[in-house]
């Protein structure tokens, strides 16, 4: 799972092969969502980059969840003194503003997570119905729906948010799901789709079919169990691009100013020439938790094509000859 | 030849859904954001130039959709993007084409240097799977990944530019230098391109890497490389010309494909150092609310992706057989 640039969309590198991702129910027939996600539970406990990023993943989520347990300053009151270095009283010092810049980290995770997930449910759930819609019903839908991908695709995704986002001035959590989720599915409903494709002419469907289930039956209660791995994996991807893409928005200015969050922090902080002020902590530390959380999301889903791809997986060195 | 139509078509249908989207951008937002851009600049902008902004925003025109829609396409074939409203009375056209330079030997540059590297990085950790380079490569690829651009940016800034003062981090060259093909400007200038270009460099170089090694590596167990090590060719060979020529081609239609992007690819690189390509000039045309520079340079950015893709896509049908006739 290539994630490429923040500025180039998802579509930069080619679609990667589908099958890999299919994860391990790929062959066979119908296998039930419960036992596919308890296969995949087991798939992420085995592997050693799935329990890291698991376990950074679920250390923001209790962070996001709790930010007053951990942090006793308001992140917005401006009370203390100016651009304090880092202390007892204030971990990482204060802002040029005079806000407390531990409660700021702390709190900022509560809208990227917010954003991540929502994103990764709502653009995850467009890409799936359109995918498999586009390749189980064939034909005129598969045009229109397929086409409607490929075009979403290719147009720049990056500067079509900053465009959005400019005509909308500040974006706030809510609105920053919604453009991101409406613009970004393409790239996983193109791999739903051709993995939905491989599925078409299986014989439970087949008998789905004459048993007479109407299509949208049988894509919700058929297909789309079979495809947990994948659609597991489509949501990292778009979680991941949800924090890229909100946080380089929140940096530019794109953003509500007033939220308190991981890039509305480097907003300001660059805003302030922080650097030159010898405030580097009010860049650094927002951007690692960026980088944490991305590298969470990331971790999962490079695990995850592990766990599909298995000649992918790392070799032993006496192991090279054979590399399939 | 049907497949070259077919390309054709889908790049024709995404151009116009692009145009479609910057025609009705404005017109779907809450509040219209064309007026209340008219609202600010009252007095300054006047005469045609306003005219031909309502115009081209819908405002006070008593115009239907379906005109507007129609004189938009029509202005847009004919290269008539408009007046520059923070930049006024630049013309829109100029200044773009202004700023096209920078980024192209910025970003364009830098883009050959990292397909060429991370191409012979990747063969090499294919080749030697389970060494070092292969086994340090994807985690490191993980973490470079996740990095925004712009915060590798910032670090870099930090560490070369304000701490160690080793290379400057502001504009394209020294503002007290007179621009000109004199040594010491180009001097000036490659000077201050390190920085934007090592970011750059650092946050593409992985996907070249990763999709070479990972398509090298399916092509080492064919049975055909197995036939030439049965054959006695030496290492080299092997590696160059019977796998590496034949698993290049994901990474060239992909390096086809990035140099669309070189134009509208560094964008917050290019805000970060200040450093005043097509990029900065879309952020401060969307900071300015310059509507009409914005379009343009959306419009530019996206037709540099869609003709990169069109040749890509020719280029892969050309160079490979078994693609001609997949979807």
């Amino acid at each position: 799972m290539a994630m490429i640039s923040v500025s180039g969309g998802p579509g930069q590198t080619g679609t990667p092969d589908p099958a890999a991702l299919g994860g391990p129910q790929a062959p066979g027939g119908r296998r039930p969502a419960s036992n596919a996600l308890a296969r995949l539970s087991s798939a992420v406990r085995s592997n050693r980059k799935a329990m890291v990023g698991a376990a950074l993943l679920v250390l923001f989520c209790l962070v996001a969840a709790f930010p007053g347990l951990i942090a006793q300053d308001d992140p917005n009151a401006q009370i203390y003194g100016r651009s304090l270095g880092p202390s007892m009283r204030h971990l990482l010092g204060t802002t040029a503003y005079g806000q407390d810049m531990f409660a700021q980290v702390v709190w900022g995770a509560r809208p990227v997570l917010l954003i991540a997930f929502g994103v990764g449910l709502i653009a995850t759930s467009v890409a799936v119905l359109i995918g498999v819609a586009a390749a189980y019903l064939g034909g005129a839908w598969d045009g229109v729906l397929g086409t409607l991908t490929d075009v979403l695709l290719v147009i720049p995704l990056f500067p079509l948010l900053i465009v959005i986002a400019g005509y909308l001035h500040s974006a706030g959590t809510v609105v920053m799901i919604v453009v991101i989720s409406l613009t970004g599915w393409s790239y996983t409903a193109r791999q739903l789709r051709a993995q939905a494709m491989s599925l078409r002419k299986r014989d439970f469907l087949e008998a789905a079919r004459v048993r007479g289930e109407r299509p949208l039956y049988i894509i919700v209660v058929e297909i789309i169990p079979t495809m947990t791995s994948l659609i597991v994996a489509s949501f990292l991807t778009n979680a991941l691009y949800a924090v890229l893409f909100s946080s380089s928005l929140q940096f530019i200015g794109l953003g509500d100013p007033n939220l308190v969050s991981w890039g509305t922090m480097l907003y300001w902080a660059e805003n302030n020439e922080a650097f030159q002020t010898g405030q580097a902590l009010w860049i650094i530390v927002p951007g690692l938790c960026i980088v944490g959380l991305g590298a969470a999301f990331a971790l999962l889903n490079y695990a995850f094509d592990e766990i599909g791809n298995p000649a992918l997986r790392p070799v032993r060195r006496n192991r090279v000859k054979r590399a399939g | 030849m049907r497949f070259a139509l077919r390309r054709l078509g889908f790049f024709v249908l995404t151009l116009w859904v692009a145009l479609t989207l910057n025609f009705l951008l404005p017109r779907m937002m809450p509040g219209n954001p064309a007026v209340a851009m008219m609202g600010k600049f009252k007095g300054g902008v006047t005469g045609e130039a306003l005219k031909a902004l309502q115009a081209q925003f819908g405002v006070n025109t008593h115009q239907s959709l379906p005109a507007q829609y129609v004189t938009y396409l029509g202005d847009v074939a004919t290269g008539k993007f408009g007046t520059s409203t923070s930049l006024y009375p630049a013309s829109v056209g100029r200044t773009v084409l202004d700023a096209i330079p920078w980024t192209l030997g910025l970003v364009g540059l830098t883009t050959i240097l990292a397909f060429v590297l991370g191409t012979g990085i990747g063969i090499l950790g294919a080749w030697r799977r389970g060494g070092r380079l292969d086994s340090i490569m994807p985690p490191v690829f993980v973490i470079t990944s996740v990095i925004p651009y712009f915060w590798i940016g910032l670090m870099l800034i930090l560490v070369f530019g304000v701490k160690l003062r080793w290379v400057p981090y502001f504009f394209s060259y020294d503002y007290t230098l007179t621009p000109g093909f004199t040594p010491v400007f180009i001097g000036n200038v490659l000077q201050h391109a390190i920085l934007p270009a090592a970011t750059l460099l650092i946050t593409t170089i992985g996907t070249w890497i990763l999709t070479m090694r990972n398509t090298m590596i399916t092509t080492l167990a064919e049975d055909y490389v197995r036939m030439a090590r049965a054959k006695g060719l030496p290492g080299r060979r092997i590696m160059l010309d019977y796998a590496a020529r034949n698993a290049i081609l994901p990474n060239l239609t992909g390096f086809a494909m990035s140099l669309g992007f070189v134009v509208g690819g560094a964008i917050l690189i290019e805000f970060v150092f200040n450093y005043q390509g097509v990029g900065y000039l879309l952020l401060q045309a969307v900071n300015n609310e310059d509507y009409p520079l914005m379009q343009a340079l959306f419009l530019l950015i996206t037709v540099a992706v869609l003709v990169a893709i069109l040749i890509a896509d020719i280029a892969t049908a050309v160079l490979d057989p078994r693609t001609r006739n997949a979807g």
